[in-house]
């Protein structure tokens, strides 16, 4: 059984449908990408999936059982974390507050302390600045203390929305192989990227919107050698 | 050094009231124009408890219990529902919350001002009473900055502190870290009425008498204060509070005293002008 199954959801807002009728679904340990242009309804389908939104039609089965209806908060504490686009750190607080947010839902210190050491080890540049206040943090450490924080609540899957976004191409990369590093330790993520290449790269499967629904679903790597993909996301 | 003293521990009503203000204003996004009148509640229940029972102890347990309660009860009923809505909704609706409260206590105990009753003394105090401060001033001064310092550390230290300054700065990502910003908003309303609840009890050792309007000059005052030391900061509302009473007692004792009210809000507008965002707020940058 898919650990996360989209079932034919539909959103609106108000009166304009953003998506609709879109499937798809996540095993345990993929990396899933979901690539398209702007507007496409990537990140309403994230968004979707998190309990931000709720779907106006289709089902959000998480472990099987459907979360569409239940609030985004209580999902948090089912075992899904949610890197928001723009990262979105509290900027105000220390990194290390920040990451203690993360783990808001659990209640055990012995394991909180476990986990925020495997956080610094995933980002060690994290544990340099612990005391620093987020804001001042440059936009890539922003990327990596919004990941950490995510995972400081050990979720079971990881939504992403945008990493590369406002990075330069070193940090891209930095950021990407991080991803990768927490694939290979386990992690169920599901990626959403304007930088199709990037996802792609790392994804195992990958789903294309276009205009609110699927248009091409498929494996990564055979996508990425893909000519229409290549010419439309590519720009090859 | 008397009216420095009057003046800190008005300041520290002030800044009690100011902090109810600001913690809403930060967390819930609304300016509380009820908040007042919460400390007006917490008077009238300290005088009936006090008929009742002769105890002032229980008296300001009461007014405690009560003015929390009724702070939850408000949010729940008055502005939960309006959740989303425009801001100018809400403010019209705590406006009509703060004459509802008003024209309730006018129903239920008159329009006059009514004693709060013999028992509500404070024990004289040879050593400082013999300086020229009064008991009252003493222990307003000290228990005020006691409650400050313990906010400061529940909002710091603990992990609902914690989760309050994650909902004042970004709503959507508290909820994505798994806080529940519902019960967020209500202990926020719980604890800004409790503080009120203490101003109205620090307010009655001041001026032993309650009346359905008690609440609305130092809830403008207090809320002058909050915009003084910039609406959302918590330091700042101490500090808006304290400069405030300072400010109000000096002119009070000085032959400018028929213009303090006038000198009191002046300070607002000359602040605004320096520094809109207040002494210790911070500018907002919003995103696009």
């Amino acid at each position: 059984m898919a650990m996360l199954e989209v079932k034919n959801i539909e959103v609106c807002y108000g009166m304009i449908r953003a998506i609709k009728d879109i499937s798809f679904e996540i095993n345990k340990g993929e990396i899933v990408a979901l690539i398209g242009a702007n507007g496409a309804g990537k990140t309403t389908t994230l968004h979707t999936v998190s309990g931000l939104l709720k779907p106006t039609a289709g089902q959000v089965l998480f472990d099987g059982k459907d979360i569409s209806k239940i609030p985004a908060h209580r999902i948090v504490t089912m075992g899904m974390a949610h890197v928001p686009e723009g990262r979105r750190v509290f900027q105000q607080l220390s990194v290390l507050d920040n990451l203690k947010l993360g783990a808001y839902t659990r209640t055990d210190k012995k394991e909180i302390a476990e986990n925020l050491k495997k956080v610094y080890d995933h980002f060690p540049r994290l544990a340099e600045r612990k005391h620093q206040i987020a804001g001042t943090l440059s936009g890539g450490e922003q990327q990596m203390l919004a990941m950490g924080r995510a995972l400081m609540s050990n979720p079971d899957i990881i939504l992403m929305d945008e990493p590369s976004m406002g990075l330069s191409p070193l940090l891209v990369k930095e950021i990407f192989a991080i991803i990768e590093e927490l694939h290979k330790s386990g992690a169920t993520i599901l990626l959403v990227e304007q930088n199709a290449k990037m996802a792609l790269s790392v994804a195992d499967r990958a789903y294309v919107l276009e205009t609110g629904s699927i248009a091409m679903s498929g494996d990564a790597k055979e996508m990425l050698n893909n000519d229409d993909i290549k010419k439309a996301y590519l720009g090859q | 050094m008397i009216t420095l003293i009057d003046g800190l521990s008005l300041g520290s009503i002030y800044a009690l009231i100011a902090l109810g203000y600001t913690m809403v204003y930060g967390i819930a996004k609304m300016l509380n124009f009820a908040h007042g009148d919460i400390i007006m509640v917490g008077a009238y229940a300290i005088m009936v408890t006090l008929a009742a029972t002769v105890s002032p102890i229980a008296a300001i347990v009461a007014a405690i219990v009560i003015c929390t309660i009724l702070g939850i009860l408000v949010e729940k009923l008055a502005y939960k529902p309006l959740r989303g809505a425009s801001p100018l909704a809400v403010l019209i609706t705590a406006i009509g919350v703060s004459y509802f409260l008003q024209g309730l206590a006018q129903l239920v105990f008159g329009s006059q001002p009514k004693p709060v009753g013999s028992a509500w003394k404070l024990p004289a105090i040879e050593a400082i009473n013999s300086l020229g401060i009064t008991t009252a001033a003493a222990v307003t001064l000290v228990c005020g900055i006691i409650i400050m310092i313990a906010l400061t550390l529940f909002i710091n230290c603990t992990r609902t502190g914690s989760a309050m300054l994650a909902v004042s700065e970004d709503r959507g990502a508290a909820i994505l870290m798994g806080v529940n910003v519902n019960k967020i908003i209500s202990i926020t309303f719980a604890i800004g009425s409790a503080l009120a609840a203490f101003a109205g009890m620090f307010y009655l050792f001041q001026i032993p008498n309650t009346e359905p309007t008690l609440g609305a000059m130092p809830g403008i005052t207090a809320f002058t204060a909050a915009v003084i030391g910039g609406i959302g900061s918590i330091p700042g509302a101490m500090v808006g509070g304290v400069l405030l009473g300072v400010i109000e007692k000096f002119c009070l004792a000085s032959p400018l005293a028929p213009y303090t009210v006038a000198i009191k809000f002046s300070l607002l507008i000359l602040i605004l002008l320096v520094k809109p965002t207040g002494l210790l707020g911070k500018v907002v940058r919003e995103k696009v």
